[in-house]
C-alpha cells in the first residue's frame, strides 16, 4: 500500500486520539492505542473528512486493526477517484 | 408509605394516536417502522423510522397555538390530555394547586432550534425566530400542561436521554407515594425527524439500514422513533375513593449511574438499577413474570442487557419473559421510557405479553425468552420496565397487576 497514504492514515488516528505520532504504527492494536468503540467512529468521522470519502456502516463494523483500517480506506479512496475519474 | 395507582394512560406514536391503537398494534405484533417521510432520505444512510404518521398539529391544536409548540411538546400535550379525560379526575382548585406535573425529553425542541440554525447558517440571514427559545426548552412540555390545564403544582423537567421519561415516571410515583402531592401527570415526549439530528445519530453508526430486530442474532442497530406518552398517578385509596379505574399500581423505582463510558452500557450500572427497583418495591426477583427491555437492538446493549437480567434473576431469568417492543414504536429516547411503561402496565392488565417484533434468529449471548413475533397469553403479578441510557444513567421501574 502506498506510503503515503498510510501515513495520513496514522497521523490522523494519532490527531483524533490526542496522542503522538510516533506511537501509532500499522501493527498496533486498537486496544494498545486505548482506541474503544467510541473512538473508532471518531476516526472513522475524521477519515472521511480528511479524503473526502463515506465510509459504510457495514465497512466500518469489520475493521478489527489499524492494518484493516488503512486497507479500507485506500480501497475507498481509489473506488472514489476512480468514480471521479469518469466524471461521477 | 402509600400505594400508587396509576389511573390513566395517554400515547402518541407511530403505533397511534392514542393508547387504545397504540395497544392494538402492539398485541398483534404491527410494527410502526416505515421509510420516513419527514426529511429528505437521501441525504441519509439510514431510510427508516417510526414516525407519528400524517400528523398535522391542526387536528389538535389552533394555528396560533401550534405557533408557540414544538411538535415533542404537542405530543406532551396531546398525551396529557388522554391521560387526564381517561383518569376521569376532576381537576377542582385544589387538584390544581397541587397536581405535580413531571415530563422528560432527550433533545426537546431541537428540530426548531435545527429549523432556525438553517436560516441562520445555511440561508444567511440575519435572525432567528423569536420564538426559537420557548419552543426548543426541553421543559416546554411539561410548561404547556401546565397552562392548558391550570395546573400550578411542582413542575419540572428530567432530561437524561433515553431513561428521560422513566426517571420522570420515577420521581412523580415518589412524589406521590411520599405524601409531596396527591396527583402527578408524568411521562415524556420526543420528536426527532429533524435533519441536524438525524445526521447525529448517523454518524453514531447505530442506526439500523433495514429495520430494528432486538435479541435477534442478525440485529444490525436501532430505529428512531417518536411520540409522547403521559401517566395519571394517584395514592390508591384516593383514586378508589373516587371510583376511579385503576391500570395498575407502580411499586418500585430504581436509579444507578455506570460511572464507566459515555457511550457504552455496563452490566453492572443496569443490574444495580433493576436490583434497586426491586428493593424499593420489597420485591422478591422471582414474583417478576415480564420485563419490558430496554431492548434497543444495538449489538452491545442487547448482550449487556441480557448479562444484567442474568446477574440480578440469576435461575429465574430464564423462566421470565422478556421482550423490547422499541421493535415496534422504535427508539423515542426521552420518550421511550414513558412509552414502555404504558406498554408493561397494559401487558399486566390485559394478560397479554406483547412481542419481540422482527426477531429471525436465536442469538446465544442473548439467551432469553423473549417472546418471538407473537403476543403471548400470560398472567405475571409484577413486571418490570428498564431505560438504560448513554451517560450510563440507569432508571428501572416495577409495575404490579391490580
Amino acid at each position: 500500500m502506498p506510503q503515503q497514504l498510510t501515513q495520513r492514515v496514522l497521523s490522523v488516528i494519532a490527531a483524533t486520539q490526542r496522542i503522538s505520532p510516533e506511537t501509532v504504527t500499522i501493527d498496533k492494536s486498537f486496544q494498545e492505542l486505548g482506541i474503544d468503540s467510541m473512538d473508532g467512529i471518531n476516526i472513522l468521522f475524521a477519515l472521511e473528512n480528511e479524503f473526502d470519502i463515506t465510509i459504510p456502516d457495514e465497512q466500518a463494523k469489520q475493521i478489527r486493526s489499524i492494518r484493516e483500517m488503512v486497507e479500507g480506506i485506500e480501497k475507498l479512496v481509489s473506488a472514489t477517484s476512480a468514480a471521479k475519474a469518469q466524471g461521477q | 408509605m402509600r400505594r400508587v395507582a396509576i389511573t390513566g394512560l395517554g400515547a402518541i406514536s407511530a403505533l397511534g394516536r392514542n393508547v387504545a391503537e397504540f395497544w392494538n398494534s402492539l398485541e398483534q405484533g404491527c410494527s410502526g417502522i416505515a421509510p420516513m417521510e419527514l426529511v429528505d432520505r437521501g441525504m441519509l444512510r439510514f431510510q427508516n423510522g417510526a414516525e407519528v404518521k400524517n400528523y398535522e398539529s391542526s387536528g389538535y391544536f389552533e394555528e396560533k397555538q401550534a405557533d408557540y409548540i414544538d411538535r415533542f411538546a404537542q405530543f406532551a400535550l396531546i398525551a396529557a390530555r388522554e391521560a387526564i379525560r381517561d383518569s376521569g379526575i376532576e381537576l377542582d382548585r385544589e387538584a390544581r394547586e397541587s397536581a405535580a406535573i413531571v415530563t422528560g425529553s432527550c433533545v426537546g425542541g431541537q428540530s426548531s432550534e435545527d429549523a432556525a440554525f438553517v436560516e441562520l447558517y445555511q440561508l444567511g440571514r440575519p435572525r432567528v425566530h423569536p420564538l426559537t427559545i420557548a419552543r426548543t426548552m426541553a421543559n416546554a412540555g411539561a410548561s404547556h400542561i401546565s397552562m392548558e390545564f391550570g395546573i400550578t403544582g411542582p413542575a419540572f423537567t428530567i432530561s437524561t436521554a433515553c431513561s428521560s421519561s422513566s426517571h420522570a415516571i420515577g420521581q412523580a410515583f415518589w412524589m406521590v407515594r411520599g405524601g409531596v402531592t396527591d396527583l402527578a401527570i408524568a411521562g415524556g415526549s420526543e420528536a426527532v425527524f429533524s435533519m441536524g439530528i438525524l445526521k447525529a445519530w448517523e454518524a453514531m453508526r447505530v442506526v439500523s439500514p433495514d429495520t430494528c430486530r432486538p435479541f435477534s442474532k442478525d440485529r444490525s442497530g436501532m430505529i428512531l422513533g417518536e411520540g409522547g406518552a403521559m401517566l395519571v398517578l394517584e395514592p390508591l385509596e384516593k383514586a378508589l375513593a373516587r371510583g376511579a379505574r385503576i391500570h395498575g399500581e407502580i411499586v418500585g423505582f430504581g436509579m444507578s449511574a455506570d460511572a464507566s463510558h459515555i457511550t457504552q452500557p455496563s452490566v453492572e450500572g443496569a443490574g444495580r438499577a433493576i436490583r434497586s427497583a426491586l428493593r424499593d418495591g420489597g420485591m422478591a426477583p422471582e414474583r417478576v413474570g415480564y420485563i419490558n427491555a430496554h431492548g434497543t437492538a444495538t449489538q452491545v446493549n442487547d448482550v449487556t442487557e441480557t448479562a444484567a437480567i442474568r446477574e440480578v434473576f440469576g435461575a429465574h431469568a430464564g423462566r421470565l419473559a422478556v421482550s423490547s417492543t422499541k421493535s415496534m414504536h422504535g427508539h423515542a429516547l426521552g420518550a421511550a421510557g414513558a412509552i414502555e411503561a404504558i406498554a408493561t402496565i397494559l401487558a399486566l392488565r390485559n394478560g397479554v405479553l406483547p412481542p419481540t417484533a422482527g426477531f429471525r434468529q436465536a442469538d446465544p449471548q442473548c439467551d432469553l425468552d423473549i417472546i418471538p413475533n407473537q403476543a403471548r397469553h400470560a398472567q405475571p403479578e409484577y413486571a418490570v420496565s428498564n431505560s438504560f441510557a448513554f451517560g450510563g444513567l440507569n432508571a428501572v421501574l416495577a409495575f404490579r397487576k391490580f
